[in-house]
């Protein structure tokens, strides 16, 4: 099977603080990774470095064979690299329902058009209804974002992400913020994403980590130290000084 | 998973979607009615209802980049000034003298404008953006001041003289036919514009406002996006320039001045921006109320419009209409 999102020798600086050293990363289409590693690790930056939200200082990204290195976070999206955010970025006067009738329209290269209304695109209507169904959200389709909970808010990030039908998807933290009683549905949604499909989730819920992936991916200060199953990884050393502590300690014990 | 079918069986899909149609038509109605009641109640005044109307038009315009994609810009004139112009040289040197054409070569001028000048203003961000409007206006201003073959200098361009409106409506000095083309012009702008900013493009354009990041990840162009909203305001400012080109049958250079951009800035804030409506409110207060002040005292109208702007800005952040519809929501939420 040929890698569909190819990380080589990505480094970062900021000043004089390397967060991202020589990772590597290599994805094949329907892998679920997770990658994890503590607070400040340097997570995030390599999801900005991947995306094209930020430059890294040397390394190369290829997407499904293109070396998309030197484009921008636009083209990146287009070729099916998507994102989720830590922090939610959503627009606070917009609509769930207009958020992902918005991704839809964009996907389909429909957001250019200077007539019409989404709501008359029957296609758009029912993509739209079927992702706020996976992620509960129908009830409070039509409530401005603004005015809805920040665990919902969590829920539309990752339906947006959805709607871009990526082949490469990386989602940052998407269950934290969320209550714990919404946290199937972020399960649900991750178990019926496209079998071919390539995921690598961030997230520090161990729990849902051990459900979801079938590789774990361990950052410290910017660097891979571990890539492997997850039945290695609360075995391994490093990761248990670095992270895992306790968590490993509780699993083996139980 | 029983219990989240149960949560989404619980709360059904509301089914309370805002009847946009109902709405716009009554704004509609409440539009012409206006127009009407202007009509009959100043009919010595039309020049100025006319010259209210064109400005309309500029400052819808602006409501477009400023209102609903959050550029800052205080050059906007720029392009009401290219529409007046383009279709004033029409006219004069060219003999395109159908008001309909002249407002077609005008809208074409103004979008023509929109391009220059959004190439150039979509560089900056914040303050920056801003400046570069300033120098924008400042270099359209200097350069029809230098083509005076053309555009007449600082003596203005006179000598327009359109044709009547389908050949039968002909421009009368009590200025009825220029209000009633004026009336029609900003309502059609208006439809138009209503259709644009409920579009997929519309969406777009307020997502852009409100998060450019968010909007680069769902893998939209920003730049190219603003810029094409830079052509459509254009071409509605041209429109307001090649009506004040046809109504008034001069051309001059204070249509592409820094002040005319920043009274009509004021206008939008007046009213409130983002909203269409507040464009028209603003601008039809703003202009009735210079107007009135300036009429009753002569010697300190500036003082007054000065200090009706302080307390609007302070006491009604969100403008007129926008104000206005906060009362009205929260008299309504009182009322259930
Ligand atoms: N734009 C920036 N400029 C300077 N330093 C930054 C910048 N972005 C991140 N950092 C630093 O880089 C390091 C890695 O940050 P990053 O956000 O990637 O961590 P993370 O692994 O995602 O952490 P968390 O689990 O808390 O989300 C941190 O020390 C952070 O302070
Ligand atoms: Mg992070």
């Amino acid at each position: 099977m040929s890698a569909v999102f190819q990380v080589e020798n990505l480094n970062k600086a900021f000043g004089g603080l390397a967060v991202t050293q020589n990772i590597s990363i290599t994805m094949n289409p329907g892998d679920r990774v997770a990658l994890i590693g503590p607070n400040g690790a340097g997570k995030t930056t390599f999801v900005n470095l991947v995306t094209g939200h930020l430059e890294p200082d040397s390394g190369k990204v290829v997407l499904a064979g293109n070396d998309v290195t030197a484009l921008g976070p636009v083209p990146r999206v287009r070729q099916g690299l998507v994102r989720s955010f830590q922090v939610t970025r959503l627009f606070p006067d917009m609509t769930p329902e207009e958020h992902l009738a918005l991704a839809v329209m964009q996907r389909t290269g429909r957001t250019g058009a200077i007539f019409g209304h989404y709501q008359a695109k029957a296609d758009v209507m029912a993509e739209v209804a079927e992702l706020l169904r996976t992620l509960g959200l129908d009830h409070i389709a039509t409530r401005k974002v603004a005015e809805i909970a920040y665990g919902q808010q969590r829920l539309l990030e990752i339906a947006l992400a959805l709607a871009l039908k990526p082949k490469v998807l990386l989602l940052d933290e998407p269950a934290a913020g969320v209550p714990q009683s919404d946290t199937p549905r972020i399960e649900v949604a991750l178990a019926g994403l496209p079998a071919d499909l390539a995921v690598l989730m961030i997230e520090h819920d161990m729990d849902l980590v051990f459900r979801f992936a079938k590789r774990v991916i361990v950052l410290a200060a910017g660097a891979v130290i571990f890539d492997g199953s997850p039945g290695d990884v609360t075995r391994d050393a490093r990761v248990r000084e670095a992270y895992l502590g306790s968590y490993a300690n509780d699993r083996s014990a139980a | 998973m029983a219990s989240i079918e149960n949560i989404s069986a619980s709360t059904p899909a509301r089914s309370t979607r805002p009847n946009w149609l109902v709405r716009d038509l009554v704004g509609l109605a409440v539009i012409l009615v206006v127009a009407a009641i202007g009509y009959f109640l100043f009919p010595n005044n039309l020049a100025l209802l006319t010259r209210i109307l064109g400005v309309a038009l500029l400052v819808l315009s602006i409501d477009l980049v400023t209102g609903f994609c959050g550029i800052a810009t205080l050059g906007h004139a720029a392009l009401f000034g290219a529409g007046a112009y383009a279709s004033g040289i029409a006219a004069v040197h060219f003999g395109i003298t159908d008001p309909l054409l002249m407002v077609v070569v005008g809208a074409v001028g103004g979008a023509v404008a929109g391009v220059v000048s959004g190439a150039v203003i979509l560089r900056g961000h914040g303050l920056a953006q801003l400046v570069l409007s300033i120098a924008v206006v400042h270099l359209f201003h200097e350069a029809a001041n230098k083509a005076s073959a053309y555009t007449g200098g600082s003596d203005g361009l006179s000598g327009i003289t359109p044709d009547p409106v389908f050949g039968i409506f002909a421009f009368d000095l009590w200025g009825r036919t220029a209000y009633g083309f004026a009336v029609a012009l900003v309502v059609i702008t208006f439809i138009v514009l209503r259709l644009i900013t409920r579009s997929p493009f519309g969406m777009l354009c307020r997502g852009i406002k409100e998060d450019p990041i968010r909007i680069r990840a769902m893998g939209a162009s920003v730049q190219g996006t603003l810029l094409k909203m830079y052509v459509i305001s254009g071409a509605v400012a041209g429109t307001g320039g090649a009506l004040n080109a046809i109504s008034t049958q001069v051309v001059g250079l204070d249509s592409l001045s820094f002040t005319l951009s920043a009274e009509a800035l004021v206008m939008l804030v007046l009213g409130g921006t983002g909203s269409l409506y507040g464009a028209l409110i603003g601008t039809v207060s703003f202009m009735w109320f210079e107007d009135f002040v300036s009429a009753a005292n002569p010697f300190h109208w500036l003082t007054i419009v000065g200090a009706l702007l302080i307390a609007v800005v302070l006491f009604a952040p969100r403008g007129l209409y926008g104000t206005g519809l906060s009362f009205v929501e929260r008299f309504r939420g009182n009322a259930k």
